[in-house]
């Protein structure tokens, strides 16, 4: 069964790997789709939303046959973990905080997958029900530094001057702190908890995303289709929104995949260390730390969250390298 | 006897029946069809073709080149009478370089930019142990010095980004020569230089081949380069030889339709007739000042030099007119401030000092808001249709897009609009839904041209907007910017290093040099009676001198006003 949900959520990822210009496209398009319902309009030229719509799936569909065993596997990976995110309760029938009294410390076995911990709660439900708590972290870091770094870079890389002056040295600045000295300065500041550490976690990654999007946007200002527009009577907003921007965010959107995967390392080691989420939350990190007390007796107990992490982490990078390569 | 020896000597090159395919994913496309031809000691042949023809896979792999996924499917190319068609690639470097070399296309990315010209021309000799490191070094400044190249012991230390594109174009014919090889391949050696430069780089190829008695294949989509340089020429399109045989004799009298259309379509070889004058380009008529579309006066452009005091001047004092509804030129070579020039008279730079009037309105008063409202008047159509346009927009809202800009219209209007341009320009209405990457070079230069023009613009800047296509497709693109010039009375500003396409489409010319304006006038005057040294020399650099339709015997000096005298 979660073999072919994964397989449905490929083609919809796969496609992901190009949302800049599907939302540029329906930005542009918005206006003739107001005029397409009455049936007078005779409209040849502007085209028809499912037709563009069809042919976009079609596309998918076709890099996903084409796409290496790798990449499906790590496509896989991730399916299967947000499911455990979205609908933990069908991947297990225990309860994830609730421990049984004398079944501490189990091994493996077919009732208990993944064995028991110190207070008798299954290891495998624990894992699942963490899924949404590391992802979640991941997803709101993901975002912070996305958002963040995506317009201070766009700004750095489109005004200039002293903006960009100012701008790009901060980030310097913030790029020589180590990022997990720079997450744990933020959480003294926030205070403890799940969400406090993605937003540390995201702060952390700002400076790379700005300086990645600058880059790119002083790259994609330096063209001729840039020129073009503004020689063709564009204003700076336009411009910047209908093809400095599209045209920029490939890259910072493979830079967000691999920083997916980093978050999930980041918000684990701040779990590990007793910043993010408080017990009992079954975080990834939180489990792996709590196991390491029983790493002699229950050694699965800290290692198997530990490979999952390795898991996810990898298939982000993986993801993250396909989208880099179908940009080129 | 003796005549028969020297008609059929044995060949030094001989292909026979090549063909070549690629491999898209699952299937292999075929790309070059059973092409034959061979190359005689000392001979050039040149290898003609529109882009897509096949010539560069075929010439790829005689040196056993050809991208990973490339493969020679059947046929063979004996080198000296061994088949090399299946070697692996340890095997191809015992003959590349000492037996056959090659002469890359693109200078400036053909050198490695952290290495010294020396080390590089070095390189060669050491793999095949030409010697110790004193005769490599030696035998480096002697090559530098073979190429034409000044101070050759101080070039030897140079770095590539301290050459122009003509020096690095001579080293890299000095590490093709460095072995003296037999045959040496020359790529499109002399597309990305300016015409002056193409004709020197060419001059010395040939003098090295006439030393050492090498033979030269050479790679052209140049039909004129091809008629002066080569003995013999092979016609190649969609993989297929569409006729081959003596230089003369195929420019006299040309078998294949391709051939034929190929030479009506070379600028350079057509009968040089200039362009008939338009009506109200009449010379005669009394001058007023509201004729004239574009003023020019005295245009000074300054440029800040880093570390230094006084400024790089690029435009130094550049004036002209031009008459609504007639073409004007600006001919120079890089660095001649004719790009300078274009990108004041569009209002994308303000100009040091000098007027720029465009339709009554003087371009250097106007900022912000206004100078936005004033692009209207002019459109640029850039040289490079691959890079002038977004390539994540679809063609429709690449045209489209202008119209945004302005007063709102409805949408319905719009694509009215988009249809009706698109018309025009000669597309049909099914590229509205591509993206440019599935156009070719000149459908993109046409949806260009399309969203300079659906603003309605009373003039139209074109900067080298042909240079970059070939010469059929260039044929087709300037006959539609004639027929948009007569329908929309359109003023253009055309900008061109290549001077066969001034003497077509232009009816006045602006020579630059340096910045400096040294010619100017209506086209046939500055052709037939040159007023300075460096037109004289530009316009003898014109390759296809040696089209049959002109004398070949006279001398090149006597001969340029001559055929120009014919032609007119």
């Amino acid at each position: 069964m979660s073999t072919t949900s994964s397989t449905a959520d490929l083609g919809a990822f796969v496609g992901a790997a190009q949302p800049a210009p599907q939302r540029y496209e329906r930005a542009a398009v918005a206006p003739a789709a107001v005029v397409a319902p009455t049936p007078t309009a005779f409209l040849p030229a502007a085209p028809p939303p499912r037709t563009r719509h069809s042919a976009w799936a079609h596309r998918a569909i076709q890099r996903a046959r084409s796409a290496p065993l790798s990449l499906w596997l790590a496509w896989g990976v991730i399916a299967l973990v947000a499911l455990w995110a979205v609908v933990p309760g069908v991947f297990t029938s225990y309860s994830a905080t609730a421990g049984v009294a004398g079944q501490q410390l189990q091994a493996p076995s077919a009732a208990h997958w993944l064995g028991t911990d110190a207070l008798g709660r299954d290891g495998y439900a624990r894992l699942v029900f963490g899924a949404v708590h590391s992802l979640s972290g991941a997803f709101l870091a993901v975002a912070v530094g996305l958002v963040l770094g995506t317009l201070l870079g766009v700004l750095a890389g489109s005004i200039g001057g002293w903006v960009e002056d100012v701008i790009m040295r901060t980030v310097d600045v913030l790029l020589s702190v180590p990022p997990l000295l720079l997450s744990l300065s933020i959480i003294i500041i926030l205070g403890f908890g799940t969400l406090n550490a993605a937003v540390a976690v995201g702060v952390a990654s700002v400076a790379s995303f700005a300086r990645l999007t600058r880059s790119e946007v002083v790259r994609v200002r330096r063209s001729e289709y840039v020129e073009a527009a503004f020689g063709s009577g564009g204003r700076f907003g336009a411009v910047l929104w209908r093809h400095v921007l599209p045209n920029s965010l490939t890259s910072v959107i493979a830079m967000a995949a691999l920083q997916f995967g980093s978050a999930i390392l980041s918000i684990s080691t701040l779990g590990f260390l007793g910043y993010g989420a408080p017990p009992p939350t079954p975080e990834w990190g939180l489990l792996i730390a709590e196991g390491r007390n029983y790493i002699a007796t229950a050694w699965w107990l800290t290692t198997v969250p530990g490979l999952v992490v390795v898991a996810v982490v990898l298939s982000a990078n993986r993801i993250s390298a396909a989208l880099t390569q179908g940009r080129a | 006897m003796t005549a028969t020896l020297v008609s059929a000597p044995t060949p030094l090159l001989e292909v026979e029946n090549l063909a070549i395919a690629y491999r898209d994913k699952d299937h292999e496309q075929r790309v070059v069809h059973g092409v034959s031809f061979s190359i005689a000691p000392g001979e050039v042949v040149a290898l003609v073709g529109e882009s897509g023809s096949g010539k560069t896979t075929t010439a790829q792999s005689i040196i056993g080149l050809l991208a990973d996924n490339g493969r020679v499917q059947q046929g063979a190319i004996r080198l000296n009478g061994t088949d090399i068609a299946g070697w692996s690639a340890d095997r191809f470097d015992t003959v590349r370089g000492r037996v056959v070399s090659l002469i890359p296309q693109d200078p400036t990315s053909s050198l490695n930019p952290v290495r010294t010209v020396g080390e590089q021309v070095g390189e060669i000799l050491q793999i095949h142990r030409y010697g110790d490191r004193r005769a490599i070094a030696q035998r480096v400044v002697e090559l530098l010095a073979k190429v034409g190249l000044s101070q050759p012991e101080l070039r030897a230390r140079q770095y590539p980004h301290e050459l122009s594109g003509g020096m690095k174009q001579r080293v890299l014919i000095a590490i093709a020569i460095a072995l003296q090889p037999a045959l040496i391949i020359a790529d499109e050696p002399t597309s990305a230089l300016d015409v002056t430069v193409q004709r020197r780089i060419l001059d010395l190829i040939d003098e090295l081949r006439r030393e050492f008695g090498t033979a030269v294949l050479l790679v052209t989509h140049d039909l004129g380069v091809a008629a002066d340089r080569a003995h013999r020429l092979v016609v190649l399109q969609g993989g297929r030889i569409q006729e081959q045989g003596e230089t003369a004799s195929v420019l006299r009298n040309p078998q294949s339709a391709y051939t034929r259309k190929l030479l009506a379509d070379a600028s350079s070889l057509a009968s040089a007739a200039f362009r008939a004058p338009r009506a109200l380009a009449a010379n005669d008529a009394p001058e007023r000042p509201e004729d004239f579309a574009i003023v020019v006066e005295g245009l000074v452009h300054d440029f800040p030099v880093a570390g230094r005091k006084e400024p790089f001047r690029a435009v130094d004092g550049v004036s002209f007119r031009v008459r609504r509804g007639t073409t004007h030129a600006i001919v120079g070579e890089s660095g001649s401030g004719k790009t300078t020039t274009i990108r004041d008279v569009v209002g994308f730079r303000q100009p040091t000092a000098g007027r720029i009037v465009i339709e009554g309105t003087d371009l250097t008063t106007l900022r912000g808001e206004a100078l936005r409202q004033f692009r209207r008047t002019v459109q640029l159509v850039y040289q490079n249709p691959f890079s002038s346009l977004d390539p994540r927009q679809t063609i429709f809202q690449i045209i489209e897009e202008p119209l945004l800009n302005f007063d709102p219209l409805p949408a319905a209007e719009r694509a009215r609009r988009v249809q009706d341009i698109l018309a025009r320009v000669g597309l049909p209405a099914a590229v509205l839904e591509r993206r440019p990457l599935a156009l070719s070079g000149g459908q993109r230069q046409r949806v260009a041209i399309a969203r300079a023009l659906i603003l309605q613009p009373r003039v139209l800047v074109l900067d080298e907007a042909v240079s970059a296509l070939d010469v059929t497709v260039q044929a087709q693109i300037l006959a539609l910017l004639d027929t948009l010039q007569r329908d929309l009375g359109l003023t253009y500003l055309f900008i061109s290093h290549d001077l066969a396409v001034v003497r077509q489409i232009a009816d006045t010319v602006s020579v630059l040099q340096g910045g400096r304006q040294v010619d100017a006038g209506r086209v046939e005057d500055v052709f037939l009676r040159p007023g300075s040294e460096y037109t004289r020399e530009l316009i003898a650099a014109i390759p296809g001198k040696k089209n049959p339709h002109h004398d070949p015997l006279t001398d090149l000096s006597h001969q340029t006003p001559r055929v120009l005298q014919q032609a007119a």
